[in-house]
C-alpha cells in the first residue's frame, strides 16, 4: 500500500485491516453473491470488462449478463444493506485497477451457497482478466497449515492423490497396481455426513489422526450423541481432547517440531517440517503409527517420510518433479512441478485457463437456510480469534497467546448489548435451535447491530453447540457463518 | 518500457544499476562490503548510524551510502584511511550509549554491534559520559524485555513496526540524552516481535522462557510453521532437546523472516506437560495405560472384524490438516489399499 496500492474490504466485521482500508462495505452475513453481481453489475455497466479476455478465455457470458443485469447497486442495499454509492466506488477501483487480486476464506466459503459464492468471485476476476497474472487472481488463504497438502494427497473421499477421481476405473487400475491392492470405485462419504451414516447403522469405526470433531463441528449436542453410537473409535493426537476422551483407544503423536516431512502452503508451496527434539515419552510420529498397524494387516508401509515422498510424485503428477533437494535447494516448490527441470508453478492459468475455458456461471442471490426471527432475533456468525488457532489444543498451551486471547467472547454492538441491559464482561447465555452456550459478553462496535461474532476455540463455550449444520450441497460445507440466536443474562 | 539505468565506478570497477539504486544496494550487488548497522533490507534506510559513509570523487563530505542514489559517472571509494577513521568515530559515539555488558547479554554471538566492535579493534570506550540511568520498563509485551541502557537509538524498531506489520506501537519519546524508544500505542502491540527480530543489540530481548540459552548452544532448526496455511518458515532454537526460542532468518520463507504472534510465541504446546505419552486402552469407562503393541493389536482385531461383519465402508478415517503430506499420504493410502474404503476425509471445510 506504501507503493499506491488499494485495498477493498468487504466484511461483516471490523476487521483489523479496516484501518487500512480504502473502502470498507459491511454486508449482512449471508448475502456474497448480491453483492459480488453488484460489482460486476457496475462493472458491465461502466463498461470495464475485458472484452478481448472474456471473448477468448472464457465462456457464458451472455447468461452471466442476463442475470447480473438485476442486480443493480440499489437493489444490492436492500438485500446487503450495501450503501449504493458506495458499493459502486468499490467496484469502479475494482473494475479500472490493471491488475486486481481477490483474497478470501471461510466467510466466503462457510455459507450453504459456499460454492456459489466462489464461483461468483471467479466470474468477478474473469470478466476483469484477473486470472492468469502475477498480482491478480482469485485466492483462497487457507487457515491450516497442510490443508493443502492433505487435499493434494488424497485426504479426501472422492479422490486419489493429485484429485484424480477414485470412481474412474482408469484411476482405480493404476493405483490398484501402484499399491498392489484392488482399489474401491465407490466414492467414499465426506466427514460431514458421519453422523447420517453413524445414525443409518452402516458406519461402526471411526479412526481419527489429529482432528477434534467434537469442537469443530457444527450441532455439538448431536455429534456428542453420534460418538456415543460408534462401535470403535480411535484417536491419534497429542493431547486428550474431547474427541480423545470419546475414544477407545487414544495414541500418542509427535508434534511437528519431532518430526520430518513436508507441508504445502496455501501458495502450493511445497516446504520442510524437519525433526527438532524427540517426541515425549513413547509418543511417535503419525507415519510410524500408521506403518506399524499396517504391518499387523501384513502390509508393509514405509516409516522413512523421504522415501514416501518419492513414492508420492509418481503417482501424484503435480509433485512429479519435486525432491527433497530441489526443496531444500529452492526455498520450497510451488505445483504442479510436472518434471525435475521444471521450476514450479506459483502463478496457475498464465497462458489460458487450465480446464480450456474459464467458466463463467450466472448465479442468483441466496439467503441463508436460517434466518433471525421473533424467538432467535440475533444472527450469530463464527470465525477466529488472532492469537487463537483452532480447538485451541496447542495454542492455548502456550502463555503468550492466552495472554491475549484466555476465554471465549461473543461481541455484541452497544445499541443491542444496552436493548439486552447487558454489560461488557458480563455472563450471558447464548441459544439457538440446538442447543444452549454460557459464555461472556464482549460489548463491540466491530459487529453490526442485529449481528454477534464467537469464536469456536474454546471449548467450554462451544460455539459450535449453537451452529446450524446445514451443508453446501457440493462442497459439503456446513453455514457456521450464519445462524439464529437468542441472548439473555446468565 | 525499458528501467533507466545509471553507469558508475565503485572502488575503479564499472557498474550499471538502475536509476535510483543507492550506493549501498549496488555495492552489494557487486560483493563489495560496506560495513552497515542501522540499514535493514527490508525497512526504508534510516541513516541513523553513519557507518556505512563512502567517498564520493569531487563530494565536499564523504555520504552514507545506505541514503545516496547511484548518479551518473560518479566516482565511488568505500575502503580508505579517513573512512576507516570515520567508522571507528561513529562506532565509538554508538558505544557512548552501550554498555560493554555482553558477559550477561542474550544477544551475545550474534550481536551487530559486538562484532563491528571486534572487527573495529575498539578496546575501550575512550568518551565516556555519565548517562542517566532509564531504567527497565514495561514494555508493549510482557513477552520481550527492553534494556534501554543497551538501546543506541538506530530505529530499526520502530522503522520496522510501521513499515512491516503497519502498527505504531513504539516510538521515540523526549529529546537528547532522555530519548528513549517508547511503547505509545500498547493496544495496537500484537507482540509479533518484528521489533525484536530487528534489534542489532541486546535492546530487546526474549522474556518468554525461563530456559536461556547462548548462541553457541543452541541448534538451529528451519521448519515450517505449524499454525495457518501461509508456510512461514522458521528457526526452532533448540537447547538441550527443549525448544526455547523461534527466531528467523530475514528475507527466507514467504514471511521473509517476519512472524505473527502464534509463530514466534505458540510453541510452548511442544514441552506441556499435557502432552500424551503413552497409548491408552479404554476398560470400563476408564483409560489404562498400554504398550503400544497392546493398544495396534487391539486396533488391528477391532477393525479386521468390522471390515469382515460390516463391510470395508463401515470404517472411516480422519486424517489432518496438522500432519504432513507424508502421513496424509500414507493415511488414506491405509484406507484405500489395505482396509478397502474410500471413506478418508479432513476438516478442509474449517
Amino acid at each position: 500500500m506504501k507503493r499506491g496500492a488499494k485495498l477493498i474490504i468487504v466484511d461483516p466485521k471490523r476487521i483489523d485491516l479496516v484501518e487500512y482500508a480504502d473502502i470498507w462495505l459491511q454486508p449482512k452475513p449471508g448475502n456474497n453473491v448480491a453483492w459480488i453481481n453488484g460489482f460486476m453489475n457496475v462493472i458491465m455497466e461502466n463498461n470495464l470488462i475485458d472484452e478481448d479476455y472474456i471473448n477468448e478465455r472464457t465462456e457464458g457470458f451472455e447468461e452471466l449478463k442476463a442475470t447480473v443485469k438485476k442486480y443493480t447497486p440499489e437493489e444490492v442495499e436492500k438485500i446487503t444493506g450495501i450503501d449504493a454509492d458506495k458499493l459502486k466506488e468499490a467496484a469502479m477501483l475494482y473494475g479500472k485497477a490493471e491488475k486486481a487480486s481477490i483474497l478470501y476464506a471461510m466467510g466466503i466459503t462457510q455459507h450453504s451457497n459456499g460454492t456459489d459464492n466462489v464461483k461468483s468471485l471467479v466470474n468477478l476476476a474473469l470478466i476483469t482478466g484477473n486470472v492468469g497474472k502475477e498480482g491478480a487472481g482469485v485466492n483462497p488463504l487457507r487457515g491450516q497449515n497442510n490443508v493443502q497438502g492433505a487435499c493434494d494427497m488424497g485426504g479426501l473421499p472422492n479422490v486419489y492423490p493429485g484429485y484424480q477421481p477414485v470412481d474412474n476405473e482408469d484411476n482405480c487400475k493404476m493405483f490398484s497396481e501402484a499399491w498392489n491392492c484392488s482399489c474401491n470405485l465407490n466414492r467414499g462419504k465426506p466427514l460431514t455426513e458421519i453422523p447420517e451414516l453413524v445414525n443409518s447403522g452402516k458406519l461402526k469405526a471411526l479412526y481419527i489422526m489429529g482432528e477434534n470433531p467434537l469442537v469443530s463441528e457444527p450441532h455439538l449436542k448431536h455429534i456428542d450423541e453420534v460418538f456415543d453410537n460408534l462401535d470403535f473409535i480411535v484417536v491419534q493426537d497429542l493431547f486428550m481432547t474431547e474427541t480423545a476422551k470419546k475414544a477407545d483407544v487414544v495414541l500418542p503423536a509427535a508434534c511437528f517440531a519431532e518430526k520430518d516431512g513436508t507441508f504445502t502452503n496455501t501458495e502450493r508451496r511445497v516446504q520442510r517440517v524437519r525433526k527438532a527434539v524427540d517426541a515425549p515419552g513413547e509418543a511417535k510420529d503419525d507415519l510410524s503409527i500408521i506403518s506399524m498397524l499396517a504391518e499387523r494387516f501384513g502390509v508393509k508401509l514405509s516409516n522413512e517420510p523421504e522415501k514416501v515422498f518419492e513414492e508420492i510424485r509418481k503417482v501424484t503428477p503435480q509433485y512429479a518433479g519435486i525432491n527433497y533437494k530441489r526443496i531444500e535447494e529452492n526455498d520450497g516448490v510451488c505445483w504442479p512441478c510436472p518434471d525435475e527441470e521444471h521450476p514450479g508453478t506459483p502463478i496457475l492459468h498464465i497462458d489460458k485457463i487450465i480446464r480450456g475455458k474459464g467458466l463463467l456461471t450466472a448465479i442468483e442471490n441466496k439467503q441463508p437456510q436460517e434466518l433471525p426471527d421473533n424467538e432467535y432475533p440475533f444472527l450469530l456468525t463464527t470465525g477466529r480469534r488472532y492469537e487463537q488457532f483452532h480447538t485451541a489444543t496447542m495454542t492455548r498451551r502456550s502463555q503468550a497467546l492466552n495472554h491475549y486471547c484466555p476465554a471465549a467472547a461473543l461481541e455484541i454492538h452497544p445499541d443491542d448489548a444496552k436493548k439486552l441491559n447487558i454489560n461488557d464482561g458480563e455472563k450471558i447465555i447464548v441459544s439457538s435451535r440446538r442447543g444452549s452456550i454460557t459464555t461472556n459478553a464482549k460489548i463491540s462496535e466491530r459487529v453490526a447491530k442485529g449481528v454477534v461474532f464467537g469464536c469456536f476455540h474454546f471449548s467450554e463455550s462451544a460455539i459450535n453447540v449453537l451452529t446450524n449444520p446445514v451443508l453446501d450441497p457440493v462442497a459439503k460445507i456446513p453455514e457456521y457463518k450464519v445462524c439464529a440466536v437468542n441472548i439473555k443474562k446468565a | 518500457m525499458s528501467e533507466e539505468m545509471v553507469k558508475f565506478k565503485i572502488d575503479g570497477k564499472e557498474v550499471e544499476v538502475a536509476k535510483g539504486t543507492t550506493i549501498l544496494e549496488a555495492a552489494r550487488a557487486e560483493g563489495i562490503r560496506i560495513p552497515t548497522f542501522c540499514y535493514h533490507e527490508r525497512l526504508t534506510p534510516i541513516g541513523s548510524c553513519r557507518l556505512c559513509m563512502v567517498e564520493v570523487e569531487g563530494y565536499e563530505q564523504p555520504v552514507p551510502a545506505c541514503m545516496t542514489p547511484a548518479d551518473n559517472e560518479i566516482e565511488v571509494t568505500t575502503q580508505s584511511d579517513l573512512l576507516y577513521e570515520m567508522r571507528r568515530d561513529a562506532l565509538k559515539l554508538i558505544l557512548l550509549n552501550h554498555p560493554l555488558d555482553c558477559p550477561i547479554c542474550d544477544k551475545a554471538g550474534e550481536c551487530t554491534l559486538q562484532d563491528l566492535v571486534y572487527e573495529f579493534q575498539i578496546e575501550q570506550v575512550e568518551f565516556q559520559e555519565k548517562l542517566p540511568d532509564k531504567g527497565i520498563p514495561e514494555y508493549a509485551t510482557p513477552f520481550i524485555k527492553q534494556w534501554t541502557d543497551r538501546c543506541v537509538m538506530c530505529l530499526r524498531c520502530i522503522t520496522a513496526c510501521r513499515e512491516i506489520t503497519g502498527n505504531q506501537a513504539i516510538d521515540i519519546v523526549g529529546k537528547g540524552w532522555d530519548a528513549k524508544v517508547t511503547v505509545v500505542n500498547p493496544e495496537l502491540c500484537k507482540s509479533c516481535g518484528e521489533c525484536l527480530s530487528v534489534c542489532p543489540t541486546g535492546a530487546l530481548t526474549d522474556k518468554l522462557m525461563s530456559v536461556k540459552g547462548r548462541k553457541w548452544f543452541i541448534d538451529r532448526v528451519r521448519t515450517t510453521c505449524v499454525y495457518c496455511g501461509c508456510g512461514c518458515q522458521l528457526d526452532l532454537n533448540v537447547f538441550q532437546d527443549k525448544v526455547i526460542k523461534v527466531t528467523t532468518e530475514h528475507g527466507v520463507g514467504p514471511n521473509k523472516g517476519s512472524l505473527c504472534i502464534k509463530g514466534r510465541y505458540g510453541f510452548e504446546f511442544i514441552h506441556s506437560e499435557d502432552r500424551l505419552t503413552t497409548p491408552l486402552i479404554k476398560k470400563d469407562g476408564e483409560f489404562k495405560e498400554a504398550s503400544w503393541d497392546e493398544a495396534l493389536d487391539l486396533i488391528a482385531e477391532k477393525l479386521k472384524y468390522i471390515k469382515e461383519n460390516n463391510g470395508a465402508d463401515a470404517i472411516f478415517g480422519l486424517t489432518s490438516a496438522r500432519a504432513t503430506n507424508e502421513e496424509n499420504y500414507t493415511f488414506q493410502k491405509f484406507f484405500r489399499s489395505v482396509l478397502g474404503t474410500n471413506n478418508v476425509d479432513h476438516c478442509a471445510r474449517l
